[in-house]
């Protein structure tokens, strides 16, 4: 079976709704699925839920989608940088739910392997546990967080091979890796697809099995945040 | 004399230990960072997903995929390593980070801390200071000891959104240093800035300590 799509508008054929939830890699603009935000997009799905760390900034990333008003909620741990984001929910407009980072990780994580739910000091004594059911472990109190399982997943990777393993490139790799496995069915861009038997099967980050779609996304112009350089001392 | 930032920094820095793992937070905490003694073994942790954070890069050598969980580009070292999100904060959840040096708007005498939203002003989010107060092995705050307002940072009781509760375990500030043994202990002021005097710390100070 051929994994690999003509572009992102392809690779999505099929499988986009409204009211869908939808994970997307990436940490900040490092990693993040930007071709196949850009077809979300262009697609006009609206009413989404959407997982992801950040929110991107305006008019970059996910921002996008927001500024064209096609998301209805986001679950997300960081979403600084970002004025129309802020402007919507202040608003009443967009609807977040905050998810410490490291709970946000876990609950893809575990939706992806299959656990519903999981038991974590993170958040206990703090608006983030109202709500929810605590639980003492050893005399410590826990607080019982849900594992997402969304419609879809899209994912940045660096290289992949015909069969759809997926190498993942320095701190790019932050969430897409958790995110890859909360999704019915994960789509992956990467910047460069390999014949199968390039990569070295040990060292694989993203087994073919969570990658259902690809596609070829290069040549990629990526953004950085904040610039932050060192001088060379003069010889 | 107060302590200036880096002074700050270099006063949280004295409490690192050889072959310790270290997650800083953003701002002075950062600043930790510059003040490592010589001939000690740190290991930086970034929760984005990297192990052994480098300097920050040469002009040339800047690098998209490489950066700091404040969004600044960084360097690697021939000991880093690289993992997922959810490794990320299996370390840190799971009592495996040694220390972590955050800000804070607010901390309680309790040991809460307060420092990612003002509830209709600020909203961006408390991003992994939730999960590294819950994990990790020792907490120190770094933070002005006065507000804008010249209010005091240390108080009773907390009067933001929560971070942790009952997490923090030594405080610094641009004037002293509180510090508790235990959680069941009150914090206790161990160390002032030079020409700082203890009635100026008590005068400025809301929370209860032991002088």
């Amino acid at each position: 079976m051929k994994k690999s799509y003509p572009d992102a508008a392809a690779a999505l054929d099929g499988l986009l709704f409204d009211g869908m939830t939808i994970c997307a890699g990436g940490f900040g603009l490092c990693g993040i699925p930007e071709r196949l935000i850009d077809a979300v997009r262009e697609s006009g799905v609206k009413d989404l839920i959407v997982v992801s760390n950040n929110a991107g900034i305006d008019n970059e990333g996910l921002g996008k989608l927001l500024r064209s008003r096609q998301i209805r909620k986001m679950i997300s741990s960081y979403v600084g940088e970002n004025k129309e984001f802020e402007r919507q929910y202040l608003a009443g407009e967009l609807e977040v739910e905050f998810c410490p980072q490291g709970t946000l990780a876990e609950r893809c994580r575990a939706g992806g392997a299959g656990i519903p739910g999981f038991y974590t000091k993170t958040g206990v004594g703090t608006i983030v546990a109202e709500g929810k059911e605590l639980k003492e472990f050893d005399g410590e109190t826990y607080v019982l967080e849900r594992g997402i399982r969304a419609d879809l997943s899209i994912v940045k990777g660096w290289k992949a091979d015909e069969a759809g393993n997926l190498v993942f490139r320095k701190t790019a790799r932050n969430f897409n890796q958790p995110m890859a496995t909360a999704g019915k069915v994960c789509v992956a861009e990467v910047e460069e697809i390999v014949a199968v038997g390039t990569l070295d099967p040990d060292c694989i980050h993203l087994p073919s099995i969570y990658v259902k779609r690809m596609l070829l996304g290069a040549p990629y112009e990526k953004k950085i945040e904040f610039r932050t350089t060192r001088t060379r001392e003069a010889a | 004399m107060a302590w200036t930032r880096d002074q700050m920094a270099a006063r949280a820095a004295r409490e690192l230990r050889d072959g310790y793992y270290v997650n800083l937070g953003i701002g002075i905490p950062t600043l930790v960072a510059n003040n490592i003694p010589p001939g000690m073994e740190v290991t930086l942790q970034s929760e984005n997903g990297m192990l052994g954070i480098g300097p920050f890069p040469y002009e040339d050598e800047i690098d998209p995929d490489l950066i700091n969980a404040g969004k600044q580009t960084i360097s690697e070292l021939p000991s880093s390593s690289y993992f997922g999100s959810e490794q990320s904060f299996a370390m840190i959840r799971g009592g495996h980070i040694d220390l972590t040096v955050l800000g804070a708007m607010e901390v309680s005498e309790k040991g809460d801390i307060a420092n990612w939203m003002i509830p209709g002003k600020m909203v961006k989010g408390m991003g992994g200071a939730m999960d590294l107060v819950a994990g990790v092995k020792k907490i120190i705050v770094v933070m002005e000891h006065v507000s804008k307002n010249g209010d005091s940072k240390f108080i009773p009781e907390c009067t933001l959104p929560l971070t942790g509760k009952d997490v923090v375990d030594m405080i610094v500030t641009d004037l002293c240093v509180f510090q508790r043994p235990d959680h069941q202990s009150p914090f206790r002021l161990i160390e002032l800035a030079p020409g700082v005097t203890a009635d100026e710390v008590a005068a400025r100070t809301t929370a209860r300590y032991e002088a």
